[in-house]
């Protein structure tokens, strides 16, 4: 378990099981096999703190995000959100809920509805929730909204796709914000935009954290995007939280194989010493959540594994000071 | 693309301007590039136009009968001849249309509505919910139109009303099972998931983000099921299990001339039948120009 702090945690995720089943059959539904995708991680995020999470495609850090957001159920594990486990909320208590957790997503194209108007998609929450219900004061919330994000508020007259990525994913991020939510989950929130836009974009998350004191879950595969913006980084893989430290101590000091190996693999921007440097490239490919290896799941393509890897199930450890090695070798 | 749709304000930007254009040209372009549409749609219309204007437009009464001249060739007085009543013809097409559009439209409305609510919801909900509901669907659609319409007529009895409810039912599972197919890609689309996340009900993510977004498939089966639905109704009244006499119907024309006029007096078989023709015809490739106009792959944005 992560270090009990002196501040109480914002959310806090414990033992987070999400098993996909997989299942046969017409009309009785027999499961065959189950999908690990998230496979009983923990980890706390502070107020006001940037956790990232990182991992490469299919390890479950989307997934994991869907859970705290309650678009999936999640098989076992709380999911304590000021202390309340937002598993076992009904319906109208999560609706409640939802208006602090916010979501943006990574596909600026697919994550607006593309038969509404700007204006509408960022108003929809406030009239729905009644937070503004005079139409006049939503309008001026919406141009507020707007202009946060750097966009023109006449935009709110525009349907979305009359609008760039760049500009889309503003949106989304103003349609986040409307309900002044206090934690917002980025789900790849830079990932599908241009490398110019994606600076741009990330400033913004930056600026918005400080001016709405803001919580980030910051779900992304691009390190040195994470390295800029995060307090703290958890690396998962296959379903699993292999380490989690405070950022600069992950880029500095990697423990974990896997980490290295993931570090390892982000080219330097000098073709030079690009050329020059050598990769230790992890064997293998990443074996199916379905039936993932035992013990150390990491263990067949570790290139330190020894033989108790397949054995017990190695817990995060506290190697340093706030820096959590799930593996036996490390010492 | 009607007129109503272009914006009224004037232009003040490039982009309304070219906005403004696309409108324009569109609804010009309608007849160049969707010929057989717009002849569909002119048909339609006109058959709205003589069924919402029977009264004016027609000579005769529909039921008022003329003993002198029963079973009369087409001729002067009596444009399309007269049936073995009596009754003149053409009065009886015109306000045979009126029957026609009215069962056709109500049944398309009401079929592809529920329909449309239900498949999205089926998709939407997911799980055992879809399940089920995609199997009593099967069953439903396990009967041909015609059957199910018959069964619907036998245990109903005959009568305008009847025979709506009758088409109807059979128009649900078929609209609910090709909308549930888009609904259930669009059920994937982050914009869904980011309603759920915002705390929306069910019933407005329903209504408001997932129904707008299947109106290309609901359009195109509401545009073929009012050319399903005349037929049907026809077919009905053939069957003496429709629309019941004196009521103008142009299933019930034929029924009355084919079978003992065939040979002697063809024009009170011919002219029902081929105002059924030209109406489901006219639909059919109104609702193909529909789905070509509607797909945004042919569409240029």
């Amino acid at each position: 378990m992560p270090e009990p702090q002196t501040a109480e945690p914002l959310l806090q995720v414990r033992d987070l099981k999400m098993y996909f089943p997989v299942t046969d059959g017409m009309l009785v539904q027999r499961t065959i096999a189950h999908v690990k995708a998230v496979d009983g991680i923990s980890f706390d995020i502070m107020p006001g703190e940037t956790l990232g999470l990182v991992g490469e495609s299919g390890c479950g850090k989307s997934t994991t995000g869907r859970c705290i957001l309650q678009l999936e159920k999640p098989t076992a594990g709380q999911i304590l959100y000021h202390g309340a486990d937002l598993n076992r909320m009904g319906r109208a208590e999560l609706a409640a809920m939802r208006r602090k957790i916010q979501v943006i997503f990574q596909d600026p194209f697919s994550s607006l509805n593309p038969r509404m108007k700007i204006g509408d998609i960022i108003g929809e929450p406030l009239a729905v929730h009644g937070i503004e219900p005079n139409s006049a004061d939503r309008a001026k919330r919406i141009a507020e909204l707007l202009t946060v994000c750097g966009l023109s508020p006449k935009m709110a007259d525009r349907y979305p796709h009359e609008m760039s990525g760049g500009q889309r994913q503003r949106v989304g991020i103003a349609r986040a914000l409307s309900m002044k939510p206090e934690f917002i989950i980025c789900d790849e929130a830079v990932s599908a935009l241009d490398v110019s836009i994606q600076a741009q974009v990330i400033n913004l998350l930056e600026d918005l954290r400080e001016e709405f004191d803001l919580t980030y879950l910051f779900i992304a595969h691009d390190l040195s995007v994470v390295r800029h913006l995060c307090h703290r980084v958890a690396v998962m893989y296959l379903g699993k939280i292999v380490e989690l430290a405070p950022c600069d101590e992950l880029f500095d000091n990697p423990l974990h194989p896997y980490t290295q190996a993931l570090l390892n693999a982000v080219p330097v921007p000098d073709p030079t010493i690009e050329a020059g440097r050598k990769h230790h490239l992890v064997k293998g490919e990443v074996p199916s959540p379905m039936n993932p290896p035992s013990g150390c799941v990491f263990h067949p393509r570790c290139p330190v594994a020894v033989e108790n890897c397949s054995g017990p199930v190695p817990e995060l450890r506290e190697m340093r000071p706030g820096h959590w090695v799930a593996c036996g070798e490390v010492s | 693309m009607t007129v109503s749709e272009l914006p009224n304000s004037a232009p003040a930007t490039l982009e309304e301007l070219t906005e403004q254009r696309t409108w324009y040209k569109s609804a010009l372009g309608l007849a160049r590039r969707q010929p057989l549409g717009a002849a569909g749609l002119f048909v339609v219309l006109t058959m709205v136009f003589m069924a919402v204007f029977a009264d004016v437009i027609t000579p005769y009464d529909p039921e008022a009968n003329d003993f002198e001249f029963m079973l009369a060739a087409p001729n002067s007085t009596y444009w399309l001849g007269t049936d073995q009543f009596g009754r003149d013809q053409l009065t009886r097409i015109i306000y045979g249309a009126r029957t026609a559009l009215y069962v056709g439209f109500v049944c398309a409305f009401i079929g592809a509505f529920a329909g449309l609510v239900l498949g999205v919801a089926s998709a939407y909900f997911g799980g055992m919910f879809d399940l089920l509901f995609q199997r009593v669907m099967d069953v439903f659609m396990a009967f041909p139109l015609i059957i199910l319409a018959l069964a619907v007529v036998s245990i109903l009895g005959t009568g305008t009303s009847n025979v709506i409810i009758a088409i109807t039912i059979p128009f649900i599972p078929q609209c609910a099972r090709v909308v549930r197919s888009s609904a259930l890609a669009i059920r994937e689309i982050p914009y869904v998931d980011a309603a759920r996340a915002m705390g929306f009900s069910h019933k407005r993510i329903i209504l408001r983000h997932m129904v707008p977004n299947v109106m290309a498939p609901f359009l195109i089966m509401l545009t073929t099921f009012v050319g399903q639905a005349i037929l049907l109704e026809a077919s009905l009244s053939y069957l003496g299990l429709g629309v019941q006499e004196p009521t103008p119907a142009w299933g019930l024309m034929l029924q009355g001339g084919a079978e003992e006029y065939a040979e002697s007096a063809p024009w009170v078989a011919i002219f029902p039948g081929l105002a059924i023709t030209l109406a489901v015809f006219a639909f059919n490739m109104f609702g193909d120009a529909v789905r070509d106009v509607l797909d945004p792959k042919l569409r240029s944005r």
